[in-house]
């Protein structure tokens, strides 16, 4: 299965609108909390531009920089068209980047699906949040799956 | 100061001559807001958001909760009747013929029911058979959202904003003054928003269809292949179930057709991104943008 890097730095309230991650406790079972993480300081313009790079398929070890920076691969989350996998950068509690390590690419269609669907997902973030919006209506690929692994990766981040 | 009784802080703003000593110690946030109570749930392949602005405090923040936790419990029990990714829901058993509408949950009938009533509405470009397969989903997520806004207006909440896998439903403001703002993201240009619905109704609602929603091929129910013409259309409405329907049949009606029939009918605008990227709308989007 070819895979691609794509890559964006995204701010999280924008992202708790757009997928909606669980902070720990939450759902059915838990009262409902506000994320403690918030907005990024150096947000940074995304590349947008999709490499084709060998990923590591499984989870990695949390790489640990000076800053307090940490780079955590979610779990890969298996989705009806493939698994797909989500890398965070954390800095000081804050996500930074975003990078997809692994999306489905089974048929053509889902290339030209993904093409749309995985920089909306990273990159509308960014964007809701600087224009103020509350929530995002859009032809938005919010795929469980992605938000499994990124929610994975958090989770990972956090602990 | 044990005997004093506790000051009232209305008073003691307005006071003249009161020394340092005296005021309390609290501050008073008249320009803070609190932040919406938001919660976030992974359902029926995509996630749902919660945003409540008029949560509160004490009893009746926890009345709210109640509230919404029930408003997620229904998503999902909702999820297990209508997925068509579960191989055991209703809907899943339902297709294959090994049920009856009579066997299954009483959702079932009236979902179809209201898929009819749309499919007269949309001269059948809306279908709960796209491709000749039973599938009613262009309804269902919309109508699970309402179900989850009623059980927090049941709570007393008058201001919220629910989006599910890019369909919205605002209620009231996200701040007293402040209405819900609700981005059109742009096809075409991914990082950016086309335009920004700015909410002044009670209740406003705001749904796209385009060719990358997850995993779904938009079908021209009359010729049975994927509607073209299009990369997205984007209704406005008041309540999100009809308005994601209508959203779903005016993208497979293609951008003249399309237009033409939101702009035929009451209480909704259209917003439409044809395939070299040009966008085209009904009269009344740009006023909703202001």
């Amino acid at each position: 299965m070819r895979r691609a890097i794509v890559t964006g730095t995204a701010t999280v309230s924008g992202i708790v609108l757009l997928l909606g991650l669980k902070s720990h406790g939450g759902g059915v079972h838990g009262a409902p909390q506000s994320f403690s993480i918030g907005p990024s300081t150096d947000a940074v313009p995304p590349s947008g531009t999709p490499t084709t790079t060998p990923s590591a398929g499984k989870s990695t070890a949390p790489a640990r920089a000076a800053s307090g920076t940490r780079t955590v691969a979610g779990d890969a989350a298996e989705t009806p068209y493939g698994p797909v996998q989500v890398q965070v950068t954390v800095s000081s509690g804050k996500i930074t980047n975003i990078n997809v390590l692994e999306y489905p690419t089974e048929t053509g269609r889902d290339q030209e699906i993904n093409s749309y669907a995985l920089p909306i997902l990273n990159q509308e973030a960014m964007t809701a949040q600087s224009a103020s919006i509350d929530a995002v209506s859009g032809a938005t690929f919010t795929s469980e799956g992605y938000a499994q692994s990124l929610q994975s990766a958090i989770d990972k981040a956090r602990a | 100061m044990a005997d004093e009784p506790a000051p009232d802080f209305a008073a003691v703003r307005g006071a003249a001559a009161v020394s340092p000593t005296s005021l309390p110690t609290l501050d008073y946030p008249p320009t803070q807001h609190p932040e919406p109570l938001r919660h976030a749930e992974p359902v029926m392949g995509t996630v749902f958001s919660f945003a409540i602005s008029d949560a509160g405090q004490g009893t009746r923040r926890e009345a709210i909760i109640s509230a919404l936790q029930a408003a997620v419990a229904r998503l999902h029990r909702i999820d297990e009747v209508f997925s068509t990714y579960r191989h055991d829901s209703d809907i899943s058993r339902l297709a294959r013929g090994q049920t009856t509408i009579e066997h299954c949950d009483p959702w079932v009938a009236q979902v179809l029911e209201s898929c009819r009533e749309v499919a007269a509405e949309t001269d059948g470009w809306f279908t709960a058979y796209p491709a000749g397969r039973l599938d009613p989903s262009g309804w269902v997520k919309g109508w699970a959202i309402e179900q989850a806004s009623q059980l927090l207006r049941e709570a007393g909440s008058e201001h919220h904003c629910i989006s599910g896998g890019g369909d919205v439903q605002a209620v009231g403001q996200a701040r007293p003054g402040r209405p819900w703002r609700i981005g059109i993201a742009d096809p075409v240009h991914r990082d950016r928003i086309l335009a920004a619905i700015t909410t002044r109704d009670a209740a406003m609602a705001v749904a796209t269809s385009g060719i990358a929603e997850r995993g779904a091929h938009i079908i021209n129910p009359y010729t049975g292949q994927p509607a073209d013409g299009l990369l997205s259309m984007t209704l406005v409405g008041s309540s999100i179930a009809r308005t994601d329907a209508w959203a779903t049949a005016a993208f497979a009606m293609g951008p003249t057709l399309g237009l033409q029939w939101a702009e035929a009918r009451e209480g909704i605008e259209a917003l439409a991104v044809l395939h070299d990227g040009s966008i085209k709308h009904t009269p009344g989007i740009p006023e909703l943008t202001a």
